[in-house]
């Protein structure tokens, strides 16, 4: 079996003063993407928190291995210098600093805890340009304040963005779809699709099936009142948006739900 | 009697002091100075009793037994002066020394403006025109204290290419010093220009500087006056500029506090020509237990103004910032457009703003506004730049620089910007929450 990227075991969690992960069980091993899906307030975002050291998710109680490190004695941005990446819901939109140049200092940290030399500014435009044209990102929101007055799909674009030019080991794509029309969709799972590699694992988290038909998950995860009711292979994401997420709740779950 | 008393009544003896030891080449403003003593010794420094002064308490500044500096500039080499007030626009550059000229640190290569040191502009008539004495006692304290400075007079159509830099440079060699910076701008009709107006300490001893600057900006003119404060924490840095604008004239100002123990800046504009435009912005970063005062009056005077202030605080530890900016559209000032808006940004729990805009509007046809905001730094942004794999303390620092940014761009010299950009850096970098 291939290297297990992040093993979580019995992952308990609070936000908002309430328990809302009860005991997560989930192994990505190398090369699989799997995907996770849920009902609004079902614990996918606090999860996604969980994993990169959120302000405000509490965790009380498991376990979680990242490469072997303990990943949740880890700062965030530790986490991400070790190749861990979170695609916002909502990025965050900072007016002063622009994307380009925090885009640069990001690539220059995590190069520089790789062992890497820092890009300069020449070969950082080149890779740049490169990686903006898979997600076929307007040169001038480049220049522009980070995310500041991009549009929804502008703003998701520029998620994939980083995460190409960052190149990490394990990627959550938190709703990544949300908002987005088509168009924009399908640019974004290019995006994801391209990053897709033997040495790399990604959760995708999704409120629809739509998103999976772009990128085909290897798994398929449901989660229900913080924790995972079901598993199976991507038909499971076509027989949720047939019967939504309702009759989960009243079949038991599948013998051995551990998700692996 | 009150420490204030006593302090006033030592800077009166001061400025009877300089009339003795002055020469008769200085005779010229006699009259000038003798109307600011009188002015001074009628108001005496300025208590928190009054409304323009209520947040800022001046014990620490009336305390020092102040003295006129020693007649000579002391061992200050080019190289200093290069590192302190860096970028050094070498084309036009001023060196005052203890507010004194230093002719030996200065070069001058700007034929098409006509620069005096005030010691030479004997006989100007305009010098203190622009200034009402009798509402501003430190104005008048300067005047009654007047010494040396500079006289630019730009001559109608002229462009300067590169700005005019004056370094007002204390030297904060032990003894309590007082200087009182002099800059008189006369900007003809047409004309275009830069001057950078620089104040840095070579030392750390204690220095009270009180500047006066006049800006008389002619028909069409367009000037741009960038007021840098990066002197030493035992600094006390009062500031009072006045500016005049004509016909279609245009002025920016820029002040930068970065520096200083104490700091208070009045800026008085008065927009007297139609069509005039006058964009005031400010940047101002507070730390330990300094306290950064800026006072704005905008004076719309005539039809068709336009104005707009943009002073963005940034306090840090016990810091305590002011901010005042008053507007006044007159009767008949109709079509007049003026904003002002005022953010800060809280970095601790003990750092504190008072920021107070203010409109008086006496015609009805005009568009005006006004805001101010009190921010901390934003925990979600954070995240999101550690997130990326940038630490915590550079993602404070982006976060801060980022909401300068706005003031900086709006600098004249990108080289500028990027210096002081990265100036700032540097001091956010040394506070923590």
């Amino acid at each position: 079996m291939t290297e297990a990227v992040l093993e979580i075991e019995g992952l308990e969690a609070n936000a908002g003063g309430k328990q809302i992960l009860r005991g997560i069980d989930l192994v990505l091993r190398a090369g699989e993407v799997h995907a996770l899906m849920g009902p609004n307030g079902s614990g996918k975002s606090t999860l996604a928190g969980a994993l990169t050291g959120r302000p405000g998710v509490e965790i009380t109680g498991g376990k979680v291995r990242y490469r072997g490190a303990d990943l949740l004695a880890l700062a965030p941005e530790e986490r991400a210098r070790r190749g861990v990446f979170l695609a916002f819901q909502y990025p965050v939109e900072i007016p002063g600093v622009s994307n380009n140049y925090f885009l640069k200092s990001a690539l220059n940290a995590i190069r520089q805890h790789r062992g890497e030399e820092p890009l300069d500014a020449m070969e950082f435009l080149a890779l740049l340009r490169e990686k903006a044209a898979v997600v076929e990102m307007p040169k001038e929101l480049l220049g522009r304040s980070l995310n500041e007055g991009f549009s929804g799909g502008e703003k998701k674009r520029n998620e994939v963005l980083q995460m190409l030019l960052l190149e990490p080991a394990l990627a959550v794509l938190d709703e990544t779809d949300s908002g987005l029309d088509i168009d924009a969709l399908r640019i974004v799972a290019k995006g994801v699709n391209a990053l897709r590699s033997a040495e790399r694992a990604m959760l995708v988290i999704t409120h629809y099936q739509r998103l999976l038909d772009h990128i085909v998950p290897d798994r398929v995860h449901v989660l229900s009142e913080g924790r995972i009711v079901r598993s199976g292979g991507k038909e499971l994401a076509l027989e949720l948006e047939e019967r939504g997420y309702g009759w989960l709740e009243k079949e038991p779950p599948a013998r051995g739900a551990t998700a692996r | 009697m009150t420490s204030l008393a006593a302090a006033n009544e030592r800077l009166l003896a001061l400025s009877n002091e300089g009339e003795t030891g002055r020469g008769a080449e200085a005779f010229a403003f006699a009259a000038l100075r003798r109307a600011g003593r009188e002015a001074f010794a009628a108001q005496g420094l300025p208590t928190t009793r009054l409304e323009e002064w209520r947040y800022t308490n001046l014990a620490e500044l009336a305390a020092p037994a102040w003295r006129l500096p020693a007649a000579g500039a002391a061992g200050v080499s080019r190289d200093a002066v290069e590192a302190l007030a860096s970028p050094v626009f070498a084309c036009g550059l001023l060196v005052f020394v203890d507010g004194r000229l230093a002719p030996g640190l200065s070069t001058l290569r700007v034929p098409e403006v006509e620069l005096l040191s005030i010691a030479e502009a004997r006989g100007s008539r305009s010098l203190g025109s622009l200034v009402d004495l009798k509402a501003h006692p430190f104005a008048a304290l300067a005047t009654a204290l007047l010494d040396d400075g500079v006289c630019v007079r730009l001559p109608a159509g002229a462009r300067l290419e590169q700005p005019l830099h004056l370094v007002f440079l204390s030297l904060g060699a032990g003894a309590p010093t007082a200087t009182q910076p002099r800059v008189f701008v006369e900007a003809g009709r047409g004309s275009r220009a830069v001057v950078v107006q620089d104040h840095v300490s070579a030392g750390p001893g204690p220095a009270f500087t009180n500047a006066v600057t006049e800006l008389h900006v002619g028909p069409g003119a367009s000037l741009e006056h960038v007021l840098l404060q990066r002197e030493s924490d035992a600094t006390f840095h009062v500031s009072h500029t006045a500016a005049l604008l004509e016909r279609e004239a245009r002025l920016a100002t820029h002040a930068i506090t970065l520096g200083g123990r104490l700091v208070r800046n009045d800026l008085c504009v008065t927009l007297a020509g139609e069509g005039s435009e006058a964009w005031l912005s400010g940047l101002f970063l507070g730390s330990g237990e300094r306290l950064v005062d800026n006072h704005g009056f905008v004076d719309h005077a005539v039809p068709r103004g336009t104005s707009r202030q943009l002073y963005k605080g940034v306090l840090a530890d016990r810091a305590r910032g002011v901010f005042r900016g008053r507007v006044r559209v007159r009767p008949g000032a109709q079509h007049t457009d003026a904003k002002q808006s005022n953010p800060n940004l809280l970095l601790s729990p003990d750092a504190e703003i008072d920021s107070k805009p203010q409109l008086e509007i006496f015609a009805d046809d005009v568009k005006c506004s006004h805001g101010s905001a009190i921010g901390r730094t934003d925990e979600d942004a954070l995240f999101y730049l550690r997130t990326r794999g940038i630490d915590e303390s550079s993602a404070r620092t982006l976060l801060v620089r980022g909401f300068a940014a706005e003031v900086l761009a709006a600098l004249p010299e990108p080289a500028l910007a990027e210096a002081l950009g990265d100036a700032f850096a540097a001091l956010i970098e040394g506070v923590r929450p």
